[in-house]
């Protein structure tokens, strides 16, 4: 019996590495210079790169960051200092963590009807829109879980010297769950980088590089998804180096992330020599 | 009585979680520079009898004073009272040392910027409070060292630096030494001993030979009522109350 | 100083104001938006006969979501049926079987597979899997499956590789990792002492797993299960490329079929009347509804299971 769930073990180790194996292989093959320096080419022709792509990306994923982090992090500061006795917030605290595992593509239905309808064209800021209302839950409740991991009688340290809430919050706890929070943050712009869904119609695509957030802006994950389903072996090829950059890049921040728990945790062991 | 100043008076105290009461017409004064020890068994209400003089109960849901903490003239458990000002005059030193996350000179810092002190000054009161803390030649040249570089018996001293800091009038110790080494205790008890001078201390202790050992008044408490209280040599020699004298002698508890 | 104490009252303002905002205003948006925008599509067609009309026609402007629907349910039910006893046979590897080296190594595999986006997860499936699927899995099942009566009929058709079957069983590879988490989350919450009772009374292993571990936790893995299902609902790149995208009630494993979500990555930038997009917004409204509905019931029974047993 306890070898079946050893099987299942492997079952899971078999997929991991024929998935990554294809991945890599493919992508690598396929990663070149002209990959980032050169914007699209036409349909059939095998000449063009993605740098629109990355580059559209790059900003889209910013822009969410810079909207989604703060207001994700006001939210689950309350929760955590001000919101832990109130039935009410604790209601509140587990609908955010309910709308973390939202389906993504109803957030881009949302800002089409919000910010695509009113423009009249696709816009990369629907799109920054769309993947902040993802981020939001997320950091609400890894900075929630975080801060609750501060042991209270910090608090009461401070309040005993005469401390005002604010000024507990801003220089004792935060700064005693900072680590965990930017973890938090970084495992939170993995996560959004990888969609696709809430992209499709809201920034929709271009073949050009543009810095323009109220027009149409290309980004990796839809590049991949229309590449993929094209008939062009060319773009198949790119659409692989793109997936193992994007890959890459959220298996990087991961272990960053990892690192800075290790690191915070061989901190707390180093304390008392 | 004695002719010494009282600096708190605590009157028909009455303190209640949620519905339970648990202190029951707690009558005492407590002197000015001395040191009151309170002590008794595990859940006899001491530690909560301390957390009513700075008010720290303030800080949880359900909790209801009654009675009267007389201190500066004034009954602290009115709801009109600055809590803020309240807690800079009477300091508190927790059971476990909390360092706060940051360089040792900060920690002691801390309750000085949020009085509104700087630059020299700051420098030269923290460097004073390090002195009266005994810690300041261990640390005078870390200052800028996280506090998390401190053995435990170090931080804790830190942590008493950090209230001395703000000059307040009276400090209470909860269970201080509970957590540390024989010889950080003993560093510990010569302080509060030297720290009297200037200040007035509370010291909640389960430890009964520390109480006899520094303390020049204790007060003994039993299931939230104050049993006895009295100059330290009487009661561990000749208390009037035979309860007292069950605990003393370790009958029970 | 003054100033502190208003500054106090100003950033609980501020602080909750924002944690309103993302517990309660905004997914109340999110309701009220994909309602408004439905209204069109809801005042044509109602409810019961939008949810059992199979009927999808742009060009007679006629809408329907059983197809999507059922889709949707079919590709869970069978995703899940995979995903949970591996996930749960994973999660007791984890917790009770593994030697300390081997449990470092699973642990970072299962987080690894969680972290690939599911776009990769279509593209690797299309490019890769459905190929082999078509022209080895599928004819090699149909072969041993077809010749039994009732079940039999799951396996007819002829195989092409974007259908049911690839489409569910990628969909389980990426359930599998949040499951077998959520479950191995449960599993450590079972006190050591509980545990070494039994091994004391003479249990062995999968006895004190069977009849200690699983009673235990059993409401945290079914709010497992279901937080699951739920995530499975809304997945949609990889069930985008792999589903086949053909609108009908799918009657064989080997069939192209569709889903909400494929209707709406596939449709939304095609829709050119009013209430073919209200339609669509009618689609994704059902899909909020359903999956907000299973994640709170999911969030009830874990949270039925942590009060009644963490310390």
């Amino acid at each position: 019996m306890l070898f079946v769930s050893f099987l299942g073990a492997v079952y899971g180790l078999f997929w991991l590495f024929w998935i990554l194996g294809t991945l890599f292989i493919n992508g690598f093959k396929y990663i070149n210079l002209q990959l980032f320096l050169q914007d699209s080419g036409p349909p059939g022709l095998n000449i063009g790169g993605l740098r629109q792509a990355f580059v559209g990306h790059f900003i889209i994923t910013v822009l969410a960051t810079l909207i989604g982090v703060p207001i994700g992090l006001f939210a689950g500061i309350y929760f955590a200092e001000y919101g832990r006795n109130s039935r009410f917030f604790q209601v509140l605290r587990n609908t955010t963590d309910i709308m973390v595992s939202t389906p993504s593509i109803i957030m881009g239905a949302v800002m089409y009807a919000i910010l695509v309808v009113p423009l009249r064209h696709f816009n990369a800021l629907a799109g920054s829109m769309a993947l902040a209302m993802l981020m939001i839950p997320v950091i609400s409740v890894t900075t929630y879980e975080m801060l609750k991991l501060v042991p209270f009688t910090l608090r009461e340290a401070a309040y005993a010297l005469g401390a005002y809430k604010w000024q507990i919050i801003k220089d004792i706890v935060l700064r005693a769950a900072k680590v965990g929070i930017l973890t938090g943050i970084i495992l939170g712009v993995a996560r959004i980088s990888g969609e696709t869904a809430p992209l499709l119609f809201t920034s929709f695509n271009n073949q050009y590089l543009s810095f323009d957030i109220l027009k149409p802006m290309s980004s990796l994950t839809v590049t991949i998804f229309d590449y993929a389903m094209s008939p062009y072996k060319y773009w198949h090829n790119q659409a692989w180096a793109a997936s193992f950059c994007l890959t890459f890049f959220i298996l990087i921040c991961s272990l960053i992330a990892k690192a800075l728990l290790h690191q915070k945790s061989l901190k707390l062991f180093k304390k008392k020599r | 009585m004695d002719a010494y100043e009282v600096e708190i008076k605590v009157k028909n105290l009455n303190f209640y979680y949620g519905k339970e009461l648990a202190l029951k017409g707690i009558n005492l004064d407590v002197f000015k520079n001395k040191v009151t020890a309170l002590i008794g068994p595990s859940g006899c209400g001491k530690t909560t009898f301390l957390r009513c003089l700075n008010r720290m109960h303030d800080l949880y849901v359900g909790t209801r004073y009654e009675g009267e903490i007389i201190f500066e003239g004034k009954n602290i458990l009115d709801k009109s009272v600055d809590l803020i000002e309240l807690r800079s005059k009477i300091g508190m030193v927790f059971q476990k040392p909390t360092p706060f996350p940051m360089s040792i000179f900060d920690n002691v810092a801390y309750g000085l910027k949020l009085k509104g002190v700087k630059g020299k000054t700051l420098k030269e009161k923290v460097e004073k409070a390090l002195k009266d803390a005994a810690l300041w030649d261990e640390v005078k040249d870390r200052l800028k060292e996280s506090a998390f570089s401190l053995s435990g018996g170090q931080q804790q001293r830190l942590c008493i630096a950090r209230a001395i800091a703000v000059e307040p009038k009276v400090i209470l110790f909860d269970e201080p030494t509970s957590a540390l080494d024989p010889i950080s205790t003993a560093k510990i008890e010569d302080l509060i001993v030297q720290l009297k001078n200037r200040v007035t201390i509370v010291i909640v202790t389960h430890n009964m030979q520390q109480a006899a050992r520094i303390s020049d008044y204790t007060a003994f408490m039993y299931l939230g009522e104050l049993v006895e209280v009295g100059p330290t040599e009487k009661i561990f020699t000749n208390p009037e109350k035979k309860l007292t004298e069950d605990y003393i002698t370790g009958r029970f508890g | 100083m003054k100033g502190s104490f208003w500054i106090e009252r100003f950033t609980k303002f501020f602080l909750g104001f924002w944690a309103v905002f993302a517990g309660l205003i905004f997914p109340l948006v999110i309701f009220l938006i994909l309602l408004y925008e439905s209204r069109l599509a809801i005042q044509h067609f109602g409810v019961i006969k939008f949810l059992t009309s199979s009927a999808w026609d742009p060009v007679k402007q006629n809408f329907g979501a059983l197809p999507m629907i059922a889709g949707t349910l079919i590709s869970t039910f069978i995703a899940m049926l995979i995903a949970a006893p591996i996930s749960i046979g994973i999660a007791i590897f984890i917790t009770e079987l593994a030697p300390s080296w081997m449990k470092g190594v699973i642990v970072s595999a299962v987080e690894l597979l969680a972290a690939i986006p599911s776009i990769i997860y279509g593209m690797w499936g299309f490019l890769i899997l459905a190929q082999d699927m078509r022209f080895k899995v599928e004819p090699l099942l149909q072969k041993i499956f077809a010749p039994i009566p009732i079940i039999g009929k799951l396996f007819s058709g002829t195989p092409t590789g974007v259908d049911v079957l690839t489409t569910s069983l990628v969909l389980s590879i990426m359930i599998i990792p949040f499951m077998a988490s959520v479950v191995k989350d449960a599993f450590n919450l079972v006190p050591s002492v509980m545990k070494e009772s039994a091994y004391g009374l003479g249990a062995t292993k999968w006895e004190v797993i069977k009849d200690v571990v699983i009673p235990y936790t059993s409401s945290g893995i079914a709010g497992g299960l279901i937080l699951s299902t739920g995530r499975a609902l809304g997945e949609t790149m990889a069930v985008t490329f792999l589903a086949g995208n053909v609108t009908h009630v799918p009657t064989s494993l080997f069939q192209p079929f569709t889903t909400i979500t494929v209707a709406l990555a596939n449709q939304f930038t095609e829709a050119d009347t009013p209430l073919y997009l209200s339609s669509l917004f009618y689609l994704s409204l059902i899909l909020f509804v359903i999956s907000f509905a299973l994640l709170i019931l999911a969030k009830l029974m874990v949270l039925r299971l942590e009060k009644r047993w963490k310390t």
